[in-house]
């Protein structure tokens, strides 16, 4: 049987298990005078007899699809003669047995290669039967121990809650373990990087012309990994949005929540909400072929030079990309500081706006603050408006009129096309993804310390 | 007219249990005309002819009451009988709630509080409100009471707003428990301390009128006892409105009750009138604990 088919099939059992465990229990009631007689409510003795029937049999199809191909291949492999010596060698082999087994080789396979599929094909049929049949026994045995221990005396709901929060413990931990993975790899490939390129270089160099000589005599054969450029460029295009977003989304929230009236707010807060689902790819052309140019006319009306792709349309138009985080969350904590705050300033004789700047901010400041954190992570991590409007010179500049390139940027440009993945030129990519991690990591590090100082707590 | 002893917890009971219950008192009584004595000589606020509607429902009907210079006005009912609502309305409180419409005649020395040309910034600093659910800033205690002072500009320099701030705590009695932490939060207090500090800081703009709505009720025996007696102290330069749901506590504090019923005012006497010869047979059946 298929695995696919399988899957379906052991949801029909658990099903069943769950309609036989609660039918069963409820029957046990009937029979007692009623539910309280039962140690737990009916549904959790069908949860738990679909636990039993389900859960480990699913574990069971989960670890042997992690194990049957290398087992699978470790079998094939080692009937075969004349084995290469190279690991890519075994791979090309065992990717040619593959292909002859699956009847899409091209040209005529060795007389070995046919064996060896042959022997695959085999072992995968068996395989299948196998896995099968033992998942089948042990959901059916396990569902049917279950249903011979059942008792009204059994606690099913404790036994089902402790399941329960194994299985959410473990998605919690999925989670976490996603991010120390994702860490740990890029470490690693920064390390490797590193091996090239010294830290220092990479951190307080000032060139940034990430170009790696494929021979030895070629022109322009030496590189220059000297991150400061991107960093000040990040900094200028989110610097510039932030300095768009937060008093325009600030100050729509307060508006929203504090002023606007009911009918209003219905309709301004979602249309407002638009703005974040529109694609990073439409602000980025509406940067680059509507702001851009305004930015350079409006410019070269007062007598400056500004480059066609410049940091501060990018930085203008993510500006208004992110508006909405602002606005969205700040509107949310307003909205969240009681009623009785408002009435208490009230009653001292402040006028609206004193108890909105004295009051209501500060006690909301905490959620404003993580609103405008969660929009500068936003702003960092950009790539699309900014690859659009601001360009790919690694420029060290102050001059917002100038073309800047940011970090993701260039981690887009260094992995796009085909490469080769152990140059120092794709491993810059993860170096500068290190980078950017660490610095939100602080980032939020700060800011979390600064809010834990400065909250004003209501209660 | 039953005559009626006050026991030592204010609490009347009806001498002769009997003749009460020959009556029947219920929520479809007629209320009347109110009786006893809803206007002073020496009236600090006056109310005249008050209808309140939120929306399309009418919560207050034609209430007239004075309240005098340097007294405490007691309000009593059942919940839901508009007390609130009408104790909202004399600092316009009410504005902040929409679709409420207030209607009637209101005087603050002679001043209107309603009225297009009335500026309710500055009344609100001339009626102080206290709050049912202690309601501190989430500032320091030192903020908390220079709340006030600061955004009406009455002290112009350091020294002067910590004196404020001092006589405020001082006045409140809770100088003595918070003089070494001013600028700890004003939400770390307990109870009974933030609803002083909510008074002190409303004693800190020197209003010439103080609203208490139901200060209490969120405070244990001893930190109402010691708000009660604070609010004796207090009548001495101010005049104080309260809203309570303890009878005893109206009786203990006020020098004139306010019977409030479905958002009729029944009856207004001195307290010890209401409490120990009420004129009202709604009153009486109120007091006497036989609803409400």
């Amino acid at each position: 049987m298929q695995t696919p088919t399988l899957f379906a099939l052991l949801l029909l059992l658990v099903l069943i298990a769950y309609g036989t465990g609660f039918s069963r229990a409820a029957a046990a009631a009937r029979g007692r005078g009623g539910m309280r007689k039962l140690a737990a409510l009916p549904s959790y003795y069908g949860t738990h007899t679909a636990l039993w029937c389900g859960l480990p049999a699913l574990l069971l199809l989960a670890v042997w699809l992690m194990f049957d191909e290398p087992i699978i291949r470790a079998l094939v492999m080692n009937g075969i003669a004349d084995m290469p010596d190279t690991m890519a060698g075994r791979d090309l082999l065992y990717a040619q047995i593959q292909n002859q087994a699956a009847g899409n080789f091209f040209g005529e396979a060795t007389p070995q290669v046919k064996e060896a599929a042959e022997r695959l094909t085999h072992l995968r049929g068996g395989a299948q039967l196998l896995q099968t049949a033992m998942v089948l026994i042990l959901s059916l045995g396990l569902g049917a121990f279950a249903m011979l221990r059942f008792s009204p005396k059994l606690r099913a709901r404790e036994k089902v809650e402790k399941v329960f929060r194994v299985i959410l413990i473990g998605c919690a931990s999925a989670a976490i373990l996603t991010t120390v993975g994702i860490l740990l790899s890029v470490l690693f490939e920064s390390l490797r990087f590193f091996q090239s390129v010294p830290v220092t270089e990479f951190l307080f160099g000032l060139q940034w012309s990430p170009q790696m000589a494929l021979r030895a005599d070629q022109v322009g054969s030496s590189g220059a990994f000297g991150a400061v450029p991107l960093f000040t460029g990040t900094l200028m295009v989110s610097a510039i949005a932030m300095f768009v977003a937060v008093p325009v989304g600030l100050m729509s929230a307060i508006y929203l929540a504090e002023y606007a009236g009911k009918r209003l707010r219905a309709v301004a807060k979602p249309v407002l909400e638009v703005l974040a689902g529109v694609p990073t790819v439409v602000y980025g052309f509406f940067a680059a072929l509507t702001v851009a140019p305004f930015v350079r006319e409006a410019a070269a009306a007062v007598g400056l030079q500004a480059s066609s792709e410049s940091a501060l349309a990018a930085g203008l138009v993510m500006g208004v990309m992110i508006i909405p985080f602002v606005s969205s969350l700040s509107d949310d904590v307003i909205n969240a500081v009681p009623q009785s705050m408002r009435d208490g300033a009230l009653g001292l004789g402040s006028t609206h706006s004193e108890t909105v700047r004295k009051v209501v901010i500060p006690a909301a400041l905490p959620g404003i603050v993580g609103g405008v954190l969660l929009a500068v992570s936003r702003a960092i991590g950009e790539t699309m408006i900014v690859v659009m409007a601001a360009g790919l010179a690694a420029n060290l500049t102050a001059n917002p009129l100038d073309s800047v390139t940011t970090v993701t940027v260039q981690i887009v440009t260094l992995l796009v096309g085909d490469q080769e993945f152990d140059s120092p030129k794709t491993l810059a990519a993860f170096a500068l993804g290190l980078m950017l991690f660490v610095s939100t990591l602080i980032l939020n590090f700060i800011a979390l310390h600064v809010v834990k100082k400065y909250r004003e707590q209501y209660d | 007219m039953n005559t009626m002893t006050l026991d030592a917890t204010g609490y009347s009971e009806p001498a002769n249990p009997q003749t009460v219950e020959k009556k029947t008192v219920d929520s479809q009584t007629k209320v009347g005309e109110t009786v006893g004595a809803p206007f002073c000589d020496n009236a600090k606020l006056k109310m005249r002819n008050v209808n309140v509607f939120y929306s399309e429902t009418q919560a207050i009907h034609d209430v007239s009451l004075d309240i005098g210079r340097n007294e405490v006005v007691a309000m009593i009912g059942p919940s839901g009988c508009g007390k609130s609502t009408f104790l909202r309305c004399l600092n316009r409180m009410n504005d902040t709630i929409d679709g409420c419409r207030v209607e009637g005649d209101f005087t603050l020395d002679g001043d209107p509080i309603y009225g297009p040309k009335v500026d309710v910034v500055p009344l609100r600093a001339r009626v102080g409100m206290v709050f049912q659910k202690p309601n501190p800033f989430p500032k320091s205690i030192y903020e908390n009471v220079a709340y006030g002072p600061k955004i009406h500009g009455i002290a112009s320099r350091r020294a002067e707003l910590d004196e404020i701030v001092e006589n405020s705590l001082r006045r409140a009695g809770l100088w003595n428990e918070v003089k070494d932490r001013l600028d700890k939060p004003g939400t770390g207090l307990s109870g009974g301390q933030q609803q002083r500090l909510c008074i002190a800081r409303a004693i800190a703009v020197s209003p010439e009128v103080i609203l208490m709505d139901e200060p209490c009720s969120a405070l244990d025996p001893i930190a109402t006892a010691r708000i009660e007696e604070l609010i004796d102290e207090l009548r001495e330069n101010y005049t104080i409105a309260i809203v309570t749901h303890s009878m005893q506590q109206a009786a203990r504090v006020s020098q004139r009750t306010a019977y409030f019923h479905l958002g009729h005012l029944v009856e207004v006497n001195d307290t010890e009138t209401v409490f120990t010869n009420p004129q009202h047979e709604l009153t009486e059946a109120y007091i006497t604990g036989r609803f409400g």
